[in-house]
């Protein structure tokens, strides 16, 4: 129970490091200055939220591994978080459709986790509710903009929104570690959040005239830290300093 | 040398009265409501609970760190900063100082509660404009200098300016 516990608090932690840092990629290259801000400022947040949330796990493990430790020292397979976080940003449309995508999940489920048993994560997410609502009011915007814009950026939209779609079935498919948490009142009902996360992104990709994806296959392995090959690279990146001055502190 | 002096929570409140919120300085860390409480111990150790605007807020290891030279100034030492995440923290925790205060330095204050049913039909709200006071503004970015802020524009005086979101 308590290993489930810790995987649980590590995989949430895992995914908004990884995608805190793709985010933060853009820093300096978005389209234009308004939005290099507001992409920063959402990479802050994932990564101010992946450091409650990985000192929260550091808490439940009890083995004195810190935030920092668990966010610098871990290799690829022990990363749980979802394939989708680690994808690269590809253009603004493919970050900003994958950005919404995840944004209302997240809204959900920081909502219901709000409710958690575990009083500590539950303080955590009442937090993180309220940025996320914030992020999916921006990144739902861009959606209709690039889907009801121009035939380019219409066209780039349902690319990205194509490619993403077979990343989204991994985000509602319970394994044996959300299975304990439900059971356990930690986590909430991933079927029910799925259905609303459904129902909503589907009626605004309609409103933003983007075509839903069919359902076929789905990719799946990034929560047991089977990963695509970019994943790799983005921790080489962001472990370098870690890695080459072991225990460096500033 | 200096001997500690046992303080109670008044006099720490007092000292703490001078921290600011190092990206608004303007606003001490009490007008924000980022100060939630003080406890003395009968050995005389100060605790200091704080709690995060924003998530990333990159303001609070600065925060922390200047309570402690504040503190240090008075020859307390013997600090203890606990961060608190709930209640979450919420605009409404801005004192009316506060919003006076933002409104001075150009910083247009978070809108309060309105009787204005309009609003439940998804009708926008207008942020006046700090400097002429206009109601005819409007939305340049999500996302201002800092993390707490959006950027507005009025369309009377033409002048950009930073709106202090509501959370």
């Amino acid at each position: 129970m308590s290993s489930a516990h810790f995987r649980y608090v590590l995989r949430l932690g895992d995914n908004a490091l990884v995608l805190g840092q793709r985010l933060s990629e853009w820093c300096g290259h978005s389209p234009f200055l308004e939005e290099d801000i507001a992409m920063a400022n959402t990479a802050l947040d994932h990564i101010g939220r992946a450091r409650m949330l990985l000192s929260h796990a550091s808490a439940i493990e009890g083995k004195g591994r810190d935030e920092d430790a668990l966010a610098y020292l871990r290799d690829e397979r022990e990363f749980g978080n979802f394939l989708i976080c680690e994808l690269p940003n590809g253009d603004y449309a493919f970050t900003l459709v994958r950005q919404y995508l995840l944004d209302v999940y997240h809204q959900l489920l920081f909502e219901a986790l709000r409710a958690s048993a575990d009083e500590e994560l539950a303080a955590i997410a009442a937090k993180a509710v309220k940025e996320a609502a914030y992020h999916a009011r921006r990144s739902g915007d861009w959606v209709l903009r690039f889907g009801d814009g121009t035939d380019e950026s219409q066209a780039r939209a349902q690319a990205a929104l194509d490619a993403l779609w077979s990343y989204t079935g991994e985000l509602f498919t319970p394994d044996a570690v959300d299975d304990a948490m439900q059971a356990a009142g930690i986590a909430p009902d991933l079927a029910q959040l799925g259905a609303r996360w459904r129902q909503i992104v589907e009626a605004h990709l309609v409103a933003a005239t983007l075509n839903v994806p069919p359902d076929d296959w789905q990719a799946d392995g990034g929560r047991e830290g089977l990963h695509t090959e970019h994943m790799g690279r983005l921790l080489a990146e962001m472990q370098f300093v870690q890695r080459a001055y072991p225990g460096l502190d500033w | 040398m200096s001997t500690p002096v046992a303080l109670d929570a008044d006099a720490v409140r007092a000292l703490l009265e001078d921290v600011r919120d190092p990206e608004i300085p303007i606003l001490t860390i009490d007008d924000l409501g980022v100060l939630r409480d003080v406890a003395v111990d009968d050995d005389g150790s100060v605790t200091v609970v704080i709690t995060p605007t924003y998530s990333g807020c990159p303001a609070m290891q600065t925060i922390a760190d200047d309570i402690r030279a504040a503190l240090a100034e008075a020859h307390c030492t013997q600090v203890r900063i606990e961060t608190r995440l709930a209640p979450a923290w919420t605009t409404d925790w801005l004192s009316a100082a506060a919003r006076e205060k933002l409104l001075e330095v150009g910083i247009a204050p978070p809108l309060e509660a309105t009787s204005d049913k309009r609003v439940l039909g998804g009708h926008p709200r207008g942020v006046a404009c700090p400097r002429c006071r206009s109601g005819d503004t409007e939305l340049v970015s999500e996302f201002g200098s800092t993390a707490c802020k959006a950027l507005y524009r009025c369309r009377s005086c033409l002048e950009p300016f930073d709106y202090f979101k509501c959370l």
